[in-house]
């Protein structure tokens, strides 16, 4: 029989998709700028655009603050942009739940494990005054428990997922892990010293500020390499979609699957908790905001979608922290929130059926 | 087409593991074997196994023992990626697929055999397009799963499973969302697509009725364990059906095919006449308690007249069943339940 081609037929890079893709890029350049134009310094525009360009400029101390500053600001808030969405996307198809995030398989409560057992541990002075002497966020001290943190609850979570055949029952076990890794850290804080909880709370307001030179390099290969399993893993989140029987009849080896995703995941949401804080919301609602702007379940394309978006957003949220115009500076926890929450409740209302599109 | 057996089991037992050392055998040791071009109906009752002995065949789980062999290669053994290109699976859940759209998920089904990215070759596009076309989904490849009916939606997951291009379609209670014109429907596409493509397809199923009337081949599965194939008429006249379904109350009647609650309260009548007029009689006469037999002492004449049909009962004429039911019920109370 010969049939012909439907035309339905493609199903990834149709024009009105990679139109949207490139509005979306153009969109990212523009917040990159303005993000990079605005703090509590001011400089004029086309000083700011001198130095982009030509690394030169009339005054030293903007190079600097531009350079050492703004701009490896700008690019924390890119990577954290691209990987906490697309962990959140791996979550919620993983275990097919609208609601899953990174922070969901308890990685973000490890890596807060990590750097409450440093900021809080011990009452003897000495490690304290190391402490400070290393400096507040870019300790590579709270970089290194807060890294092992996540890591130590991804290979429990890993382990535990080797034994575990359900998805709902394994975000069941991430949800309770989490709380306990939690739990165990109030423990902590309750019988610290209010100045070490000060310290602790501190990084959990989040900050892309803390992020330069070595760090930044570090970050960024741990985050590549994140979304390149992610991207790799497409085709198997896709049939994942299907539910993780269908994917198994299909020829998923699902085992292997779940450990790639739950791996990316780990890696993109582990060390950007660890550099950044946790950074609360961007992973569950840009997937959102992507599925819905791309009318698409397809993760070749969701993936790019979710980095876009993601990162706009991101740059977005920065600009507003920075509060032009004065000098004062919100956490950027506190920005992700309310720039982010109205924006998913405006489009569960708007969708009336989120169930449906997800 | 008979010849080659698409899928073998020797000395198959299927069960489930309780703990870590006991074992739970349902049903076996059973040899059994699909062949290409066939229809096989899987039939039992709730808890009998049905969908263990599925999943098993398909290789999802273990055999408590003995082999389930195809090409020549036990399912076990085989990778999951090889398993997926021999055997496609249609599932009882019903899935949320979000934003795809029901080409997409129909393309799924070509998951073994695209790259690593999931690209589609101009010879996977038209595989899509020919399990769209056999199952009538063209129409609806634009729309998302969530905008279809049950039926539609399952004629969807039947054409991802054409669209894994296996000999073997194995589908687990594929009926069992579905109205009863879309039973007639699905069922009817099972048995032309076993007998076009030569395809196995193996599916459980509670529609007897339909089961008995399009399967080349009947498995029944009893409660305890005990195992029956055949054609199923063979089924139905050993009477292996009617144990199979054993319950108080219940009645196969051999003749009809179909199940009739029996109230069994000791009334008796005969009835005469011919056709549809008869049989819906019957039927009304038996859900009031009455058992229909020669030896009884009253009888109830039905006569066509023209397109008229008219039911003589103690020389009185009654215009519809209604009104002869009236005048029973009269004459013997109502019935007891």
């Amino acid at each position: 029989m010969n049939v012909a081609i439907h035309p339905a037929t493609p199903r990834f890079s149709t024009p009105a998709s990679l139109l949207k893709l490139g509005l979306l890029f153009l969109l990212l350049l523009i917040a990159f700028f303005t993000d990079i134009a605005f703090g509590s310094v001011s400089i004029p525009l086309p000083a700011v655009w001198d130095i982009i360009v030509s690394g030169k400029a009339e005054n030293d101390a903007w190079i600097y603050i531009i350079e050492k500053i703004r701009i490896p600001k700008a690019i924390t808030a890119v990577m954290v942009g691209c990987g906490l969405p697309v962990s959140g996307l791996q979550m919620q198809t993983l275990f097919r739940n609208p609601l899953a995030g990174p922070s969901i398989l308890g990685i973000t409560a490890g890596a807060s494990l990590g750097v409450a057992l440093v900021m809080l541990s011990a009452g003897s002075i000495t490690t304290l005054y190391a402490i400070k002497e290393l400096g507040f966020s870019g300790s590579s001290l709270i970089l290194l428990a807060a890294s092992l943190g996540a890591a130590m609850i991804m290979f429990l979570i890993i382990a535990i997922s080797a034994r575990i055949r359900d998805n709902v029952i394994m975000l069941i076990v991430g949800v309770m892990i989490g709380n306990i890794t939690l739990a165990i850290v109030s423990i902590w804080q309750y019988f610290s010293a209010p100045e070490q909880v000060k310290d602790y709370l501190l990084w959990t307001f989040g900050s892309l500020g803390g992020v330069s030179g070595n760090q930044l390099y570090l970050l960024g290969i741990v985050v590549a390499a994140g979304l390149l399993i992610a991207f790799a893993s497409s085709k198997m989140l896709d049939t994942l979609l299907l539910g993780e029987h269908y994917a198994s009849t299909m020829g998923l080896t699902v085992n292997r699957a779940r450990f790639l995703i739950i791996g990316s995941t780990s890696l993109l949401a582990g060390s950007i908790t660890a550099f950044c804080g946790p950074i609360a919301f961007i992973g569950i609602a840009v997937p959102h905001l992507a599925r819905t702007l791309f009318n698409t379940s397809d993760h070749r394309l969701l993936i790019p979608a979710c980095c876009l978006m993601g990162t706009s957003l991101m740059l977005l949220c920065d600009i507003i922290a920075q509060l032009p115009g004065s000098n004062a500076v919100l956490p950027i926890n506190v920005i992700t929130a309310l720039v982010g929450s109205p924006v998913v409740i405006w489009i569960i209302m708007s969708r009336n059926n989120l169930k449906n599109s997800f | 087409m008979h010849n080659t057996a698409l899928l073998k089991t020797g000395r198959l037992c299927i069960g489930y593991s309780k703990g870590k050392k006991e074992e739970k055998t349902l049903a076996g040791p059973l040899d059994l074997q699909i062949h290409a071009g066939e229809l096989i109906c899987l039939l039992g009752p709730n808890g009998a196994g049905k969908s263990t002995l599925i999943r098993t065949l398909a290789g999802l789980q273990p055999a408590i023992a003995g082999s389930v062999e195809t090409g020549g290669k036990n399912i076990t053994r085989l990778k999951p990626l090889e398993r997926a290109k021999r055997l496609s699976m249609v599932l009882t859940e019903k899935v949320r697929t979000g934003n795809l759209n029901v080409y997409s998920i129909i393309a799924l089904g070509r998951f073994p055999y695209t790259n690593w990215l999931g690209t589609m070759q101009p010879g996977d596009h038209k595989i899509v397009a020919w399990a769209m076309d056999i199952t009538g989904t063209t129409g609806f490849a634009h729309r998302k799963l969530s905008e279809l009916s049950d039926g539609e939606s399952q004629k969807v997951m039947l054409a991802r499973a054409l669209a894994q291009d296996t000999p073997l379609i194995i589908l687990d209670e594929p009926t069992a969302h579905l109205d009863l014109p879309n039973r007639i429907s699905l069922m009817h596409l099972l048995h032309q697509l076993a007998k076009t493509t030569g395809k196995g397809i193996l599916l459980s199923t509670h529609d007897l009725d339909l089961a008995l009337q399009s399967a080349d081949q009947v498995w029944l599965l009893r409660n305890d364990g005990v195992f029956t194939q055949g054609a199923p008429e063979d089924i139905v006249l050993t009477g292996a059906f009617e144990a199979a379904f054993h319950r108080e109350g219940f009645m196969f009647d051999k003749n009809s095919g179909t199940f009739t609650i029996h109230h069994g309260n000791g009334k008796t009548i005969r009835l005469s006449g011919e056709g549809a007029a008869l049989f819906w009689t019957k039927r009304a006469l038996m859900r009031e308690g009455f058992t229909i037999t020669e030896n009884a002492a009253e009888n109830i004449h039905i006569v066509n007249k023209e397109n008229l049909v008219v039911w003589v009962y103690r020389k009185i004429s009654y215009d519809t069943i209604a009104a002869l039911l009236n005048a029973l019920r009269n004459r013997y109370g109502t019935t007891p339940e």
